[in-house]
């Protein structure tokens, strides 16, 4: 780590694109607009699970207004036993999951788009579309869809030697488990269920697409990735990728979510077959009956341990929604459930289950609260039984520098330990509780993540300093690139403005997800800044008429780097660049690279409810989230990290589910009965960051964004087991559910 | 909505006919926190909506006379809430109508539209039918008053005819010792349907009920008035027994769905505690206590 | 369909426009009137990103026509920054950090500055239920509460 000053870095600065965001000024992808720009609207599928017979559109195309229908012959098709990798990705269910061909597999599947002059006719056209379905039994839940006579969604997928809804799996294997479960003097095993929950984000998918008449396009919408965007829309037009660009909008939160696209391939080959600009939006119906939520699930998990509380062997099996084509996060759950512990055998094995359901997407560490919400509540059982702390069995278990992880890699430096330790030694967990109050506390992992990224640091010709980077900034991550650009120049915050370029404008730089964007945009950032303290110092070299060698850049400003070197006043940046024509021409610098080295994360929370006993209705009433947060560039949005994945949490342990009706159609589409949490539902939060910086980053940084969502699941239902004297092992915790286990029935 | 026509109403006679010529196919639009959300999801397409908020009758507060109310079917729950002397004495009613959606919701919602949405979830409307309140209605045939618990003629269904407008909700005389509450239960602490309401309006002389009703909500096709409760719960002392014996009555008194929201089981059960904890709330602000 | 002429009053300015019986005011103000500072997340009354004050009571845009209106008076977030200085609570939220995505921004600051109008001193408990009908996923509340409440602390000192 370079030694630095830390004048910026750590510091609450105000963010670059804050005026705009507290103004209304800001453009999110639905507030562009364009000259002669139409309306899209997408018809949906009204069954779970149906053979399309026939497409009628006819009459759509006749009624007045209407520019354009398409279906899923205007979409390149790629054939569905061939994969067609894009990152996370496979284009093969792509272009199926954006319009659907000869079947459709969940209701709310695109079927046909339609452009008209207003949004209205577009849609007016969209019922006039005639669809003749052959309508097939459906499966949505993962019993269902894996029992032996299971209505079978891909006929291709093959598992055992038969067609199967099971599309995957994978596994990870340490030590030998039964020599592990026969030193055992506990063991416990327990089976759990967790519901499909939706990211929730505020802005729908929505999207302007303008092709001209060149046929290059231009895309405006709100996404994880421009690139993303760019790269599968050419799949899915046949548009190559240098003709078109992707500009990312202001984002209106994606948690996950946004790593895929909708919208934007059908509203490209709209604006192609218009010749117009097509702007489409989602409605809050369609984004949660047909965008990506995260999967629900079943596991059983088996983990033993000596009566001294050692972990001798654990087990977990997981059987994950996938919705309807491939691809449910099981490496999260599987591979991040046990990470934080040192376990000599260790097995735990998942499933990937594709039902009538729409496709899962990322979601905030995906998986692995999953995973973490089954072994976090069997540690409460073993801790239990063993008289013993919740928090000192973790301890006992801690995974630690040159431990090997369940999943593979021998950990570097990390704080884990120092997560457990700050909880047992944190006031709250010392705090006395009142009557059918419970405390629970859980820990939880993630990989984080790193991947390409690209930077371009500029210095204008007054001395100021504009850094382009590519990863779209979802929560704040602006306002810590400027931190670190003043502090590595050494100049005030102030001159610092940090933007996003599109696709065009900055190299290749990969989604923001997996908490990659200010481990990697940092890397290439101070890379781009090396390079540009190496220009400057070259200018003053040659305005002193003295080796290159012989300067220091420091508290922006270049100095003789001793007597030696001759005595010359410091030119200022300023200075530089006013002559930075005389001395060579433009000063900046662009660093791109494969950033590597993203280390994991881990966080230990800490929870109080209240349980009403006669309506079982679970309230949060006090939370603290303590991670190792690496190095907090901007403490204030590390926080908001925190808080706001430990609330997504408490919504997902005790209110949110996707909840299908027995025509497998989605029955809570609105936030009414999609019930995330709102202000008066929640208590301050309390956060601790611990500092272990990442040995492999030039600040120290660590993702901080995912791992809070892995503990709340666990952490909320030991405390309500505390409360209860009862344990649930199935979220979400309803007040029905909860009564019912009260009650004990 | 594309074939609607909007028309402001400035009196209850151009309203009225303009709904009676309607036939059927016009609908008032008071708040329209039900109505819009309605149109926009295509539960409702009608042809004309005739806004009657800007009708003076039915967006005022009236004292008829001291303690006696009579509300305007739009008057918004911002609004009331403004009204300290309603407040103090219908603190239930005033509560019932406050737990209805958000601020913002508030701003527009009104009593008339909870009632006349016909809901049996609404939660003004128990509140309403334990305060023993009336509903002035207006039509083409002239005004006429009906009883709260006699409005709801199932989900969606109420008394209302074509040309039929609710101008405002008559409450009784307010007499002393005297106190109703609202109870719901939500899975959130706001922004939720009720999946039970509950309503209980007391009277006491010397710690003797004098006067009681009870009504639920959510747990049948319409709003219930529990009679039954009333003759046991006047002339008793409110005790542990007498509260359990109604409890229970609320419980045989459901006839709940299972839906998203709830089971029936659950409903059943929420049905009698709310009783009980209403009516202690009842009672404590009788006593000055709340 | 003849559209119907409305005029009113918004962030102080005239303005007249045409709209379609069926028309929000949401609908008018981000497609007509450029205002797309107020955000439709839900279109159903339950998010609260659309947020204006109308007549000085809070409401959600989306669930009025823009034909009611007529001879009203409607502020929005373009209005809340007077002369180009950021009103109190905008400052607030801008040094708290009570925002991440920022796409709930302008609901919640009509909202909060509609609670300070009505209630200049509320309690932590009065914030949050106030409140409760503005989502936000990012934050968790926890930095709006506390910016709205630090806010209504120094309008108390300075009064
Ligand atoms: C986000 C949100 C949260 C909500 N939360 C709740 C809640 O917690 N509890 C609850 O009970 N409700 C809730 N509602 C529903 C709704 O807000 C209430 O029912 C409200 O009281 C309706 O009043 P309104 O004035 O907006 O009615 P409107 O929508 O204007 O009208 C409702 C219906 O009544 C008819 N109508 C209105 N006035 C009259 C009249 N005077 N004469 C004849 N017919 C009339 C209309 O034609 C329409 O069919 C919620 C709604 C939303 C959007
Ligand atoms: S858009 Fe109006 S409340 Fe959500
Ligand atoms: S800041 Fe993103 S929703 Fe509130």
């Amino acid at each position: 780590m370079n030694e630095i000053s830390n004048k910026w870095i750590g510091k609450n600065t105000i963010r670059p694109d804050g005026a705009d965001k507290v103004t209304g000024r800001a453009q999110y992808s639905s507030d562009t607009t364009m000259p002669g720009m139409i309306w899209g609207h997408v018809l949906r599928s009204p069954h779970p699970h149906a053979k399309i017979l026939s497409i009628n559109t006819k009459k759509a195309e006749e009624l007045e207004g209407v520019k354009a229908v398409i279906t899923s012959k205007d979409v390149v098709d790629f054939p569905i036993d061939t994969p067609v990798i894009l990152g996370i990705q496979d284009m093969r269910w792509m272009c199926r999951n954006v319009m659907a061909r000869d079947k459709v597999l969940f209701h709310g599947h695109p079927l046909a788009a339609v452009a008209a002059t207003t949004e209205e006719i577009a849609e007016k056209a969209c019922e006039l579309i005639e669809v003749e379905y052959d309508v097939l039994p459906w499966a949505i839940e993962i019993d269902d869809a894996i029992k032996p006579d299971a209505p079978i969604l891909h006929d291709h997928i093959q598992f055992e030697g038969k067609s199967s809804n099971i599309a995957g799996t994978l596994e990870h294997k340490k030590g030998d488990i039964d020599k592990g479960f026969s030193e055992a003097d506990v063991i416990i095993e327990r089976e759990f269920k967790t519901e499909a929950v939706h990211q929730g984000y505020l802005e729908t998918h929505s999207c302007l697409v303008s092709v001209a008449a060149d046929g290059r396009a231009t895309i405006w919408s709100s996404s994880q990735g421009q690139f993303m965007v760019r790269a599968m829309t050419s799949y899915l037009t046949g548009i190559p990728q240098s003709n078109i660009r992707a500009i990312p909008a202001e984002i209106g939160g994606g948690f996950g979510g946004k790593t895929i696209v909708y919208l934007e391939p059908l509203a490209t080959i709209l604006s192609q077959k218009t010749g117009r600009p097509v702007k489409i939006v989602m409605n809050r119906e369609d984004t949660m009956r047909a965008s990506g939520p995260t999967s629900g699930s079943k596991s059983k998990i088996k983990i033993g341990a000596t009566k001294d509380g050692k972990i001798v062997a654990a087990q977990g099996t997981y059987y994950l929604q996938a919705g309807a084509f491939p691809g449910s996060p099981i490496r999260g759950a599987v591979g991040c459930s046990l990470a934080p512990y040192d376990i000599p055998n260790a097995h735990t094995f998942g499933y990937d289950v594709v039902s009538n359901r729409c496709k899962v997407a990322a979601y905030r560490a995906p998986g692995a609260p999953i995973g973490a919400y089954g072994v976090e509540s069997v540690l409460d059982e073993i801790a239990e039984k063993l008289n013993m702390c919740p928090l000192e069995l973790r301890k006992i278990n801690a995974a630690k520098e040159g431990t090997q992880a369940v999943h593979g890699p021998t950990y570097p430096q990390m704080g884990y330990l120092e997560t457990v330790e700050a909880a047992i030694n944190h006031p709250h967990y010392k705090a006395p509780l009142g009557k059918h109050q419970g405390r629970g506390v859980a820990s939880g992992f993630w990989f984080n993540a790193g991947g390409e990224s690209s930077a371009q640091l500029n210095i204008t010709e007054d001395g100021n300093v504009v850094v382009t980077t590519g990863h779209p900034d979802i929560g704040g991550s602006r306002a810590s690139i400027a931190n670190i650009t003043a502090e590595l120049l050494g100049i005030h915050h102030d001159k610092v403005s940090v933007l996003i370029g599109d696709t065009a404008t900055i190299g290749y730089s990969n989604l923001t997800g997996g908490s990659r964007v200010l481990f990697a945009s940092a890397m290439v950032v101070t890379e781009s800044a090396k390079l540009v303290i190496k220009q400057l110092k070259q200018r003053a070299a040659k305005i002193w008429g003295i080796d290159e060698e012989a300067i220091e850049w420091e508290n922006g400003e270049a100095r003789p780097a001793g007597d030696n070197a001759g005595k010359f006043a410091p030119l200022t940046l300023a200075e530089l660049a006013e002559k930075a024509t005389a001395t060579g021409g433009p000063i900046g610098a662009g660093y791109q690279v494969n950033t590597e080295g993203a280390e994991g994360g881990f966080a230990t929370h800490i929870c109080d409810v209240e349980v009403d006993m006669d309506l079982g209705i679970v309230r949060v009433k006090r939370y603290t989230s303590i991670q190792d947060v690496g190095k907090a560039i901007h403490p204030d949005y590390v926080e908001g990290q925190l808080h706001g994945g430990c609330v997504q949490g408490i919504g997902w342990a005790l209110s949110e589910e996707y909840i299908y009706n027995k025509d497998g159609h989605l029955d809570n589409t609105g936030f009414l009965d999609y019930r995330m949490p709102v202000c008066s539902d929640l208590p301050m939060l309390d956060t601790v960051l611990i500092e272990i910086p990442n040995p492999k980053h030039p600040q120290g940084v660590r993702g901080v964004g995912e791992v809070p969502l892995v503990p709340p699941l666990a952490a909320i239902s030991n405390a309500v087991y505390q409360a209860i004297g009862k344990r649930s092992y199935s979220l979400p915790m309803s007040p029905p559910k909860v009564l019912k286990i009260i009650e004990g029935n | 909505m594309s074939d609607t026509q909007y028309l402001a109403a400035k009196t209850i006679d151009e309203a009225v006919n303009a709904h009676e010529k309607a036939n059927g196919t016009a609908r008032f639009l008071a708040g329209g926190t039900d109505l819009l959300v309605q149109i926009k999801s295509g539960i409702r397409k009608p042809n004309l909506v005739i806004d009657i908020k800007k009708i003076v009758e039915l967006n005022s507060i009236n004292e008829i006379s001291d303690g006696e109310f009579e509300v305007g079917a739009s008057v918004s729950g911002a609004n009331l809430n403004r009204n300290l002397k309603f407040a103090k004495l219908w603190p239930g009613v005033l509560e019932a109508f406050r737990l209805i959606g958000s601020e913002q919701i508030q701003g527009r919602a009104s009593l008339g539209g909870n009632l006349c949405n016909g809901s049996p979830a609404g939660d003004s409307v128990p509140a309403l039918i334990a305060a023993g309140c009336k509903a002035v209605i207006a039509g083409p045939k002239g005004k006429k008053d009906v009883p709260i618990e006699n409005f709801h003629l199932g989900p969606g269904k109420t008394v209302l005819e074509n040309g039929e407008m609710l101008v405002s909700l008559k409450f009784p005389k307010r007499e002393a010792n005297s106190a109703d509450a609202y109870l719901r239960m939500t899975p959130r602490t706001e922004m939720d349907i009720a999946v039970v309401g509950c309503g209980v309006n007391i009277s006491l002389e010397n710690n003797v009920c004098t006067h009681a009703r009870v009504s639920l909500g959510a747990v049948a096709p319409t709003p219930l008035l529990i009679k039954e409760a009333s003759d046991i719960m006047v002339g008793s002392k409110l005790d542990d027994d007498i509260l359990n014996k109604v409890s229970k009555m609320c419980m045989d008194a459901c006839n709940p769905i299972n839906d998203k929201r709830g089971t029936i089981d659950y409903r059943t059960k929420v049905a009698g505690v709310l009783f009980k904890r209403a009516t202690k709330l009842a009672t404590d602000r009788i006593g000055g206590n709340k | 369909m003849a559209k119907i002429q409305v005029s009113t009053r918004i962030n102080n300015e005239n303005i007249d426009y045409l709209c379609e019986p069926h028309d929000t005011m949401l609908d008018i103000l981000r497609n007509q009137l450029n205002l797309t500072g107020s955000k439709e997340s839900c279109g159903s009354g339950d998010c609260g990103s659309c947020s204006v004050i109308l007549d000085g009571e809070l409401i959600c845009s989306c669930l009025m026509l823009a034909a009611e209106a007529e001879g009203s008076n409607i502020e929005t977030i373009e209005g809340m920054s007077e002369g180009g200085k950021l009103h109190a609570l905008q400052q607030k939220f801008l040094e708290k950090a009570a925002l991440q995505c920022g796409i709930c921004t302008p609901g919640f600051l009509m909202a909060s500055k509609a609670l300070l109008d009505h209630n200049p001193s509320p309690t932590e408990t009065e914030v949050r239920y106030w409140l409760a009908g503005n989502l936000c996923r990012c934050t968790g509340y926890d930095k709006i509460v506390k910016a709205v409440l630090e806010v209504a602390d120094e309008m108390k000192e300075s009064a």
